[in-house]
C-alpha cells in the first residue's frame, strides 16, 4: 500500500520538476532565485486573482458576506421551525 | 410556507447577480463608468420595495374582508421588510448619487418622492404601535395602509416623470439614460436580481410572521 501511494506522489510531482530549468542546475548546487522568477510569465500560476485589477478578490469578498448572511437566515429559519413544532405540536419540515 | 426551494432559488439569484453584474461587461459610459453596475444592486431593492408593499396592502384587504389577525400579521411584516428595502434603495441611491450626480442629496423629484414615501410608510408604524386593541389596530392600520399605497403609486411613477427636469433615468427632461430599458445584457442580470431579492425579502418577512405567530400562540395560552 505504501509504495503504492509513493509511485503516485512521484507520478504527481514530476510535473513540478520539470518546471525548473534542470539543465541549469547541477548535483549539490544551489538554485538561486532571481527577479525572472518573479515576473516570468511562463510557469502557471495562481494569477486569475490577481487580473483585471483584481476584482475577483471583490466578487469573493461579497459572495462569502452574502453566504454568510444566508447561512445565518438558514439557522434562524430552524430554530423557528423547531419552536413552532414545540408551540403548535406540528411536523415542520422547512 | 413550508416550502424551501424559494429560498434556494433566492439565494442561487443573488449568487448569480453578484457574480455576473460584477464580472460581465457592461456599456463603457462617461461619467457613469463602472457604477453602471449599481443598477443590479440599487434597482432590485426599489423593485422589491413595490413588490412587497403591494403584498402587503393584498394582506390589508384580504384582512379587512375576513377579520383574520393573520392576514393583518403578514401584511405588517411585508411592509416592514418593505421599508427596509425602501432605505436601503434610498442610502444606495445617495451613495451613487454623490459620485455620478456630485450630491448625496440634490433635491431630485425621484429622490425627494422616494423619502416623502419612506415618511408616509413610517407613520404607518408609529399608527400601528399608538394602538392598543388588536382588532382596532389591525382595522384602522390596514386602512390606513390602502392610503399609504394610493400616494405611493403617484409619488413614484408619476409626479417625477411629470417634473421639468430630472436627473434620474426615465424620470422628466432625461430620457437619454434609458439604455437600462434597451440593453439585454443588462437585462440577464437585472431580472434575476430583482427575483433574487425579492424573494429574499419575502422570506425575511416569513420568518416575522412565524415569529410574531408563536407569539401570539404563547400569550394566548
Amino acid at each position: 500500500m505504501k509504495k503504492i501511494i509513493f509511485a503516485l506522489l512521484f507520478i504527481v510531482s514530476v510535473p513540478s520538476f520539470s518546471q525548473v530549468n534542470l539543465d541549469k542546475i547541477k548535483a549539490g548546487e544551489k538554485y538561486e532565485i532571481t527577479e525572472n522568477d518573479y515576473t516570468n510569465k511562463s510557469v502557471d500560476m495562481a494569477d486569475m486573482m490577481r487580473e483585471n485589477g483584481k476584482i475577483y478578490v471583490v466578487v469573493g469578498v461579497i459572495v462569502i458576506i452574502f453566504l454568510g448572511i444566508t447561512f445565518y437566515a438558514i439557522r434562524i429559519d430552524r430554530k423557528l421551525s423547531k419552536i413552532e413544532g414545540e408551540v403548535f405540536g406540528e411536523k415542520v419540515n422547512s | 410556507m413550508k416550502k424551501v426551494w424559494w429560498k434556494v432559488l433566492a439565494v442561487l439569484l443573488i449568487l448569480y447577480t453578484i457574480i455576473t453584474g460584477l464580472l460581465l461587461g457592461v456599456p463603457r459610459l462617461a461619467i457613469l463608468n463602472e457604477t453602471i453596475r449599481n443598477l443590479h444592486f440599487h434597482v432590485p431593492m426599489w423593485f422589491g420595495m413595490i413588490i412587497m408593499l403591494t403584498g402587503s396592502v393584498v394582506y390589508s384587504i384580504k384582512y379587512l374582508r375576513t377579520g383574520k389577525l393573520d392576514f393583518d400579521t403578514k401584511s405588517v411584516e411585508l411592509a416592514k421588510t418593505g421599508i427596509l428595502f425602501c432605505i436601503l434603495g434610498l442610502l444606495t441611491g445617495m451613495l451613487w448619487a454623490k459620485f455620478t450626480w456630485s450630491e448625496w442629496w440634490s433635491g431630485d423629484p425621484k429622490q425627494n418622492a422616494a423619502a416623502i414615501c419612506l415618511l408616509i410608510y413610517l407613520a404607518y408604524l408609529v399608527l400601528r404601535n399608538s394602538l392598543q386593541d388588536e382588532q382596532q389596530r389591525a382595522r384602522i392600520s390596514s386602512v390606513y395602509s390602502i392610503f399609504a399605497y394610493a400616494a405611493m403609486i403617484p409619488l413614484l411613477f408619476i409626479l417625477p416623470r411629470m417634473a421639468e427636469s430630472s436627473l434620474h433615468p426615465g424620470n422628466g427632461g432625461n430620457p437619454a439614460l434609458n439604455f437600462f430599458d434597451s440593453d439585454d445584457q443588462l437585462k440577464m442580470v437585472l431580472y434575476p436580481a430583482v427575483i433574487g431579492w425579492t424573494l429574499m425579502g419575502v422570506w425575511l418577512a416569513e420568518l416575522r410572521v412565524r415569529y410574531r405567530r408563536i407569539e401570539k400562540a404563547l400569550e394566548e395560552n
